[in-house]
C-alpha cells in the first residue's frame, strides 16, 4: 500500500519542476527549435516549388527553341528555294542570251557572206567580162588566121578559163 | 570467503541493491528479497551509492519538513544512516525519527525505538509535511538539468547552422522532436492546433524518458525509480487531465454528457459512463507508467536477487544473462512507455478539442 500511496514532497516537486522545466524549455529549446525545423521545411518547400517553376520554364523555352528553330528551318527552305530559282533564272538567261548573240553572229556572218558573195559574183562578173573581152579580142585577132584554129582556140580558152 | 567476493560482485554489478541491510560476512540474518527491492523502488532520504565492509557510503540530501513550529531543515546525514526510529534530530523544540524511509515526530521510546505502533502494527507517530529533497527529486533536479543542456545546445546548434540544418547534438535530438512532431502531436491534435501543445508534449515525452532510462543506469547519481513512483506519474497525469479539461470545447461535454445521435435512454444511460470516464483516462495514464517502469526494475532485482534466494554464487550467470536481457528490453520498454503517455496525453487533448461535423 505505501508504494501506491503519492508522498505529498514528491508531489510538491514534480509539479513545480515540471512546470519550471516547460517553461525553460518552451522558451530558450522548443521555440528556436521548432522555428528552424519549420523554417527548413518552408524553405525546403519553396525551393521544390522553385525547381518546379524553373522545370516549366525550361519546358516552355524548349518548345519556343523547337519553334523557331521550325521557323528557321522554313526560311531556310525558303531561301534555297529562292536561290534555286534565282540560279536557273539566270542560267536560262544567259542560256537565251547566248542563243541570241549567237543567232546575230550567225545573221551577221550570213548577211556578210552574202555580201562577200554578191561581191564576188560582181568581181566575177567584171572578170567574166574582161575575160570575154580579152577572148574576144585575141579571137579576133586569131579569127583572121584560121577559122578552125579560131574555134579550136575559143574552144580550148573556154575550157581553160573555167568559171570559179 | 564467499560471501565476500559475492558482495564484491554486487558491488560491481548493477544496483546498489543493499541498503544497511546488506549480508555482512557471519551474519546470520536472512536476506529479504522483498524488503530489498521495497527499499530499491521508494523513494529515500539519503542517496545511497555503495558500502564498504558493511558500511554504508551515501550522499546526504537535505531534509525540508513543515512542522507545527514552521519551516525546518537539515541534512539527512544526522540522522546516521539510521531507518529504524532510533537516531532523533531535535529542531526547534521538536524531535524527528526517520522509519522506513519516512520522518516522524518522535514518540516516547518503547521496544527498542521511538515508534510506538498501533494493535495492528500501524505506525501511530504523527508525521510532519515532508518537502524534501529526496532522492527521486534529487534525481528530478539532473534530469532537469540534463533537459535543459541537451536541448538549449541542440537550439543553439540551430542558430549556428546554415539554414537550419542539422548539426552536432540536433542530428540526434532532431529526428526524437519532429517524430513527436510527425508521429504523436500532428495525427492525435490535427494540423490546424498541434502547434500549441508542442512544447508540452516535447517536455512530457523527454522528462519521462530520461527520467526513465536514469532510473535504468545502475549508479550514482542516477537509478532512482523516480518515473516508476506514484505521485510522479500523477503529477503528470493531473496535468494531462487539467489541460485537457481547460481546453475541451463544448462538443467534448456535450459527448460526455448528452451524446448526440442516440435515444434518450442511452443518454441517460452513457452519461455517467462518459464522465467516469475524464477520470479514468488520466488514472489509466499514471498506473500505466508507474507499474510498467516499477515492474521493469522489480524484475531485474529478482532476478539478480535468484542468487541470494539460492544461495549459490553458480546462478550467477544465468541471474546475469537474464537480468542483462531484461535490462535491454526495458531500454525499449521506457522508450515505449514515454510514447504511449505521451501519445495518449495529445490523443485526450485531440478528443477534448475535435470539432464535431454533425
Amino acid at each position: 500500500m505505501d508504494l501506491v500511496t503519492p508522498d505529498i514532497g514528491l508531489i510538491f516537486w514534480t509539479t513545480v519542476s515540471f512546470v519550471i522545466l516547460y517553461f525553460i524549455l518552451a522558451k530558450y529549446a522548443w521555440k528556436p527549435i521548432l522555428g528552424a525545423v519549420n523554417e527548413r521545411e518552408k524553405s525546403i518547400k519553396d525551393a521544390l516549388s522553385a525547381a518546379e517553376k524553373a522545370k516549366e520554364e525550361m519546358a516552355s523555352l524548349k518548345s519556343d527553341n523547337e519553334k523557331i528553330l521550325n521557323e528557321a528551318k522554313l526560311q531556310r527552305e525558303a531561301l534555297l528555294k529562292e536561290a534555286r530559282e534565282i540560279k536557273s533564272k539566270i542560267i536560262s538567261d544567259a542560256q537565251n542570251e547566248a542563243t541570241e548573240k549567237a543567232n546575230k553572229l550567225i545573221e551577221a556572218a550570213k548577211t556578210a557572206i552574202d555580201n562577200e558573195k554578191s561581191a564576188a559574183m560582181k568581181e566575177l562578173k567584171n572578170t567574166v567580162v574582161d575575160l570575154s573581152l580579152n577572148i574576144a579580142e585575141k579571137l579576133l585577132s586569131k579569127e583572121l588566121d584560121n577559122k578552125d584554129k579560131q574555134i579550136k582556140n575559143i574552144k580550148d580558152i573556154i575550157d581553160k578559163s573555167k568559171l570559179n | 570467503m564467499l560471501l565476500k567476493s559475492l558482495k564484491i560482485l554486487v558491488l560491481i554489478l548493477p544496483f546498489n541493491l543493499f541498503g544497511s541491510t546488506v549480508l555482512e560476512p557471519g551474519d546470520s540474518s536472512e536476506f529479504d528479497v522483498n524488503k530489498m527491492i521495497m527499499h530499491h523502488i521508494k523513494d529515500a532520504h539519503e542517496f545511497h551509492i555503495m558500502d564498504i565492509n558493511g558500511h554504508p557510503i551515501s550522499f546526504p540530501l537535505p531534509i525540508i519538513l513543515w512542522t507545527d513550529n514552521g519551516l525546518v531543515t537539515f541534512l539527512s546525514s544526522e540522522f546516521d544512516h539510521d531507518d529504524s526510529g532510533v537516531k532523533v534530530v531535535s529542531r526547534k523544540n521538536q524531535q524527528f525519527v526517520k522509519y522506513h524511509e519516512k520522518i516522524f515526530y518522535a514518540s516516547e521510546f518503547n521496544s527498542g525505538s521511538y515508534i510506538s505502533y498501533s494493535q495492528e502494527g500501524e505506525v501511530l507517530n504523527k508525521k510532519p509535511f515532508d518537502f524534501s529533497i529526496t532522492k527521486m527529486v534529487f534525481s528530478m533536479f539532473i534530469s532537469m538539468l540534463l533537459l535543459v543542456l541537451i536541448f538549449v545546445l541542440t537550439a543553439k546548434s540551430y542558430s549556428n547552422s546554415v539554414k537550419g540544418i542539422p548539426t552536432g547534438l540536433s542530428k540526434f535530438t532532431e529526428p526524437l522532436i519532429l517524430f513527436i512532431k510527425d508521429e504523436v502531436a500532428l495525427p492525435m491534435i490535427g494540423k490546424k492546433n498541434y502547434k500549441k501543445y508542442m512544447p508540452f508534449l516535447l517536455t512530457l515525452f523527454f522528462f519521462i524518458w530520461i527520467n526513465n532510462v536514469m532510473g535504468l543506469i545502475p549508479f550514482f547519481p542516477f537509478s532512482a525509480n523516480l518515473s516508476g513512483n506514484i505521485a510522479f506519474t500523477l503529477v503528470l497525469a493531473t496535468i494531462t487531465f487539467v489541460i485537457t479539461s481547460l481546453v475541451a470545447n463544448k462538443d467534448y461535454w456535450k459527448h460526455i454528457f448528452w451524446m448526440p445521435g442516440i435515444p434518450v435512454p442511452m443518454k441517460l444511460f452513457l452519461a455517467p459512463i462518459e464522465f467516469l470516464g475524464i477520470f479514468i483516462k488520466p488514472i489509466s495514464l499514471m498506473i500505466r507508467l508507474f507499474a510498467n517502469i516499477s515492474a521493469g526494475h522489480i524484475i531485474i532485482l529478482s532476478l539478480i536477487s535468484l542468487i541470494f534466494i539460492f544461495k549459490t554464487i553458480w546462478l550467477a550467470p544465468a541471474s546475469l544473462f537474464f537480468s542483462v536481457f531484461i535490462s535491454l528490453i526495458e531500454v525499449l520498454v521506457v522508450a515505449i512507455q514515454a510514447y504511449i503517455f505521451t501519445m495518449l496525453s495529445a490523443l485526450y487533448i485531440g478528443s477534448a478539442i475535435e470539432e464535431h461535423e454533425h
